[in-house]
C-alpha cells in the first residue's frame, strides 16, 4: 500500500538556516532516502521550490483565475513530499518520524486512494 | 427461546463477547464492520438453533465458528471486499478449517491498541472502545457523552473507515513503540473513568456505570500484561477512586467532600483489592504516576477517620507525581495537600505561582478561595469562591461552592 509523506515545514525559519546547518540537513536528507530505497519501499520523492513562486488557479464560470501565492496561508509551508510503499500505517508513520524535517516541521501522511 | 439457551447466551456473550470479537476482526482481516455484522448473525443463528439441538459444548467456540461461516458467506457476496482481503492474505486464515477454534484471549489486546491507536481522535478512540471492548450500544455511548445518537453513530463509522482505509494495522505494537502506544490505551481508559466518576450520582447514572467499564477494560489489561506497572497502577487508582462512589453525594446528589464523607459507605473489598494492586505496581520500578496516584488514593482510603489522614506522605507523593507530571493541576493538587500537612499559609504560597496557569480553572479559585477563609482573608475568599462558582461545570459543584460563599459572608457579618 502506498502513503503520500507531505513534508510541512516554516519557510522562513528553513531559509534563516546557515550554511552549515543547511549541509548537515541536506547529508541527513540523502541518508534517509538511502535507507528507504534499501528497504525498497522507494516510490518517488521531491522537493518543492518555495511558496513565494507558488501560483493558484481556479475555474468558475469556464474563466480562470489564477493568483499569485499559495492555496492557504498557513504557519508551516509544502516544501516536498515521500511517495512510500509500507505494509501498513505504523510502518508509514515510522519512515515519516525518519525524515529529517520531523523535528522541525510536521509530516502528513496520506494513505493514496486504490481505484479498483 | 427455553430459559437455559437463553441465559447460556446470554452468559457467554457477557463473559466471552469481546474474546470472540477481537479474534472474529483479525480472522476478517481488521475489518471491524464485517466482523461485527457476522458475530451478529451468528448470534441470531444461536437463538433458534440452540433451543432445538441444545446448547453446544463450547459455546464461545460455536459462536466463533458461526461468526466466521457468516463472514465467509459476506465475503462471497461481495467481490471488493474480497479482493482486498486476498490481497492482505487473509481469507486463507479466514477459510482454514482449525480444529480448535477457541478465541484467543491475545487478540483483545489487538483490539485494545487498535481501538485507542493515537492515528485516531481522542473521542474516537473512547468511542470506539465503548462500543467494540465494552459492548456498549451506539444510544448508550451517545448518551454518556451527550451528544445525539447519530452524532454518534457518524463517529464511529469515520473511525472504522479510518482503520480500514489508512490500514491501521490489528496488532499489539512492537517494543519499541510499547511506551508510548500503551500511554495512549492508559489515557484512553482513565478518560472513560472520569467521564463517568465526574458525573453526579443520580443525575447521570448511564455516566457512572462508565467507570464500571473503565475498569472491566483495565483489569483485561492488567491480565494480559501483567509485566506493565502502569496497567496495575492505573487499575488500583480506578479500584480506590470509584470505591468512595456512594458517599460521594448525599441524597439530594449534592457532591460531599472527602474529609466529610462517611467512610463507612466506602467499599472495603474494592480498596482492599486496589491496595494490593498498588503495592505489586509499585514493587516493579520505575514508578509509574498511575500508581503514584493509586498510592495516593490508598493513603485516603486506609485512614479510618479523615483527620487520621497521613498529610505529609501524601505531600511527598504529590511531590514525585510532580517530577514524572510537571502539570499546573498536579501542582495545585500538592498545594492542597501541603496546606492540610503544614498549613493554609503554606497552600497560598504555593498557588500564588499558579494564578496564571489556572485562571480559568475553577478549582484553582476555589483551593485559593479556602486558604483564604482559613487565614481570615475574608475579601479574597469571596472573591475567590465568585470566581469558582461562575466557572463551575455542574450542578452539585455549584451548589457546593455557594453554600462555601454564604457561609464566608455569614462569618464576615459577624
Amino acid at each position: 500500500m502506498q502513503y503520500l509523506l507531505l513534508i510541512y515545514e516554516d519557510e522562513r525559519k528553513m531559509q534563516g538556516r546557515d550554511e552549515q546547518t543547511r549541509n548537515q540537513i541536506f547529508d541527513e536528507y540523502r541518508t534517509f532516502s538511502e535507507s528507504v530505497r534499501e528497504a525498497g519501499q522507494f516510490v518517488a520523492a521531491d522537493a518543492l521550490q518555495p511558496t513565494s513562486t507558488a501560483t493558484s488557479v481556479r475555474v468558475r464560470d469556464g474563466k480562470a483565475i489564477t493568483t499569485d501565492g499559495p492555496f492557504a496561508e498557513t504557519k508551516e509551508q509544502l516544501g516536498g513530499f515521500y511517495l512510500v510503499e509500507a505494509d501498513d500505517l505504523d510502518q508509514a508513520i515510522s519512515i515519516a518520524a525518519r525524515i529529517p524535517s520531523a523535528r522541525f516541521g510536521t509530516i502528513e501522511v496520506r494513505p493514496i486512494w486504490a481505484f479498483e | 427461546m427455553p430459559a437455559s439457551a437463553h441465559s447460556s447466551l446470554q452468559a457467554v456473550l457477557e463473559t466471552d463477547r469481546v474474546r470472540i470479537l477481537s479474534s472474529l476482526i483479525r480472522t476478517c482481516g481488521g475489518d471491524f464492520d464485517l466482523a461485527e455484522e457476522a458475530l451478529h448473525d451468528a448470534v441470531i443463528a444461536a437463538t433458534t438453533q440452540w433451543p432445538q439441538h441444545g446448547v453446544p459444548d463450547a459455546p464461545d467456540a460455536w459462536l466463533l465458528q458461526t461468526a466466521r461461516h457468516k463472514a465467509i458467506d459476506a465475503i462471497r457476496h461481495d467481490q471488493r471486499k474480497r479482493q482486498k482481503l486476498e490481497e492482505l492474505g487473509y481469507t486463507t486464515e479466514l477459510l482454514r478449517e482449525e480444529e480448535e477454534l477457541t478465541p484467543i484471549p491475545y487478540d483483545m489486546l489487538r483490539l485494545i491498541f487498535t481501538c485507542c491507536h493515537p492515528a485516531l481522535s481522542e473521542e474516537s478512540r473512547l468511542a470506539l472502545t465503548l462500543r467494540t471492548v465494552v459492548g456498549l450500544p451506539t444510544t448508550g455511548i451517545a448518551r454518556a457523552f451527550l451528544v445525539t445518537e447519530q452524532t454518534m453513530a457518524q463517529r464511529l463509522v469515520r473511525a472504522k473507515k479510518k482503520i480500514r482505509e489508512a490500514r491501521i494495522p490489528y496488532r499489539v505494537p512492537e517494543r519499541s513503540d510499547m511506551p508510548e502506544r500503551l500511554e495512549a490505551v492508559l489515557l484512553v481508559i482513565y478518560l472513560v473513568f472520569n467521564e463517568g466518576y465526574s458525573a453526579s450520582s443520580g443525575e447521570h447514572i448511564v455516566r457512572r456505570e462508565l467507570c464500571a467499564h473503565a475498569i472491566h477494560i483495565g483489569r483485561i489489561l492488567s491480565e494480559l500484561m501483567p509485566d506493565e506497572s502502569e496497567a496495575i497502577g492505573l487499575l488500583a487508582l480506578m479500584l480506590l477512586q470509584d470505591s468512595r462512589r456512594e458517599a460521594r453525594a448525599n441524597a439530594e446528589g449534592d457532591l460531599v467532600l472527602l474529609r466529610d464523607q462517611d467512610r463507612r459507605l466506602w467499599d472495603r473489598e474494592q480498596i482492599d483489592e486496589g491496595v494490593r494492586l498498588c503495592r505489586a505496581a509499585h514493587r516493579a520500578p520505575p514508578v509509574g504516576a498511575y500508581a503514584i496516584q493509586a498510592a495516593i488514593a490508598a493513603e485516603h482510603a486506609r485512614a479510618v477517620h479523615a483527620e487520621d489522614t497521613d498529610w505529609k506522605k501524601i505531600v511527598r507523593l504529590y511531590r514525585q507525581l510532580l517530577s514524572l507530571r510537571p502539570t499546573p493541576v498536579v501542582a495545585l493538587n500538592h498545594a492542597v495537600a501541603a496546606a492540610m500537612a503544614y498549613g493554609a499559609e503554606e497552600g497560598l504560597r504555593l498557588v500564588d505561582s499558579l494564578a496564571k496557569d489556572l485562571d480559568g480553572y475553577g478549582p484553582f479559585h476555589a483551593a485559593r478561595a479556602d486558604f483564604c477563609r482559613t487565614t481570615g482573608r475574608w475579601q479574597d475568599a469571596e472573591d475567590g469562591y465568585r470566581r469558582a462558582i461562575a466557572l463551575a461545570t455542574n450542578d452539585p459543584e455549584r451548589r457546593f461552592l455557594e453554600g462555601r460563599l454564604r457561609e464566608t459572608q455569614e462569618a464576615v457579618d459577624h
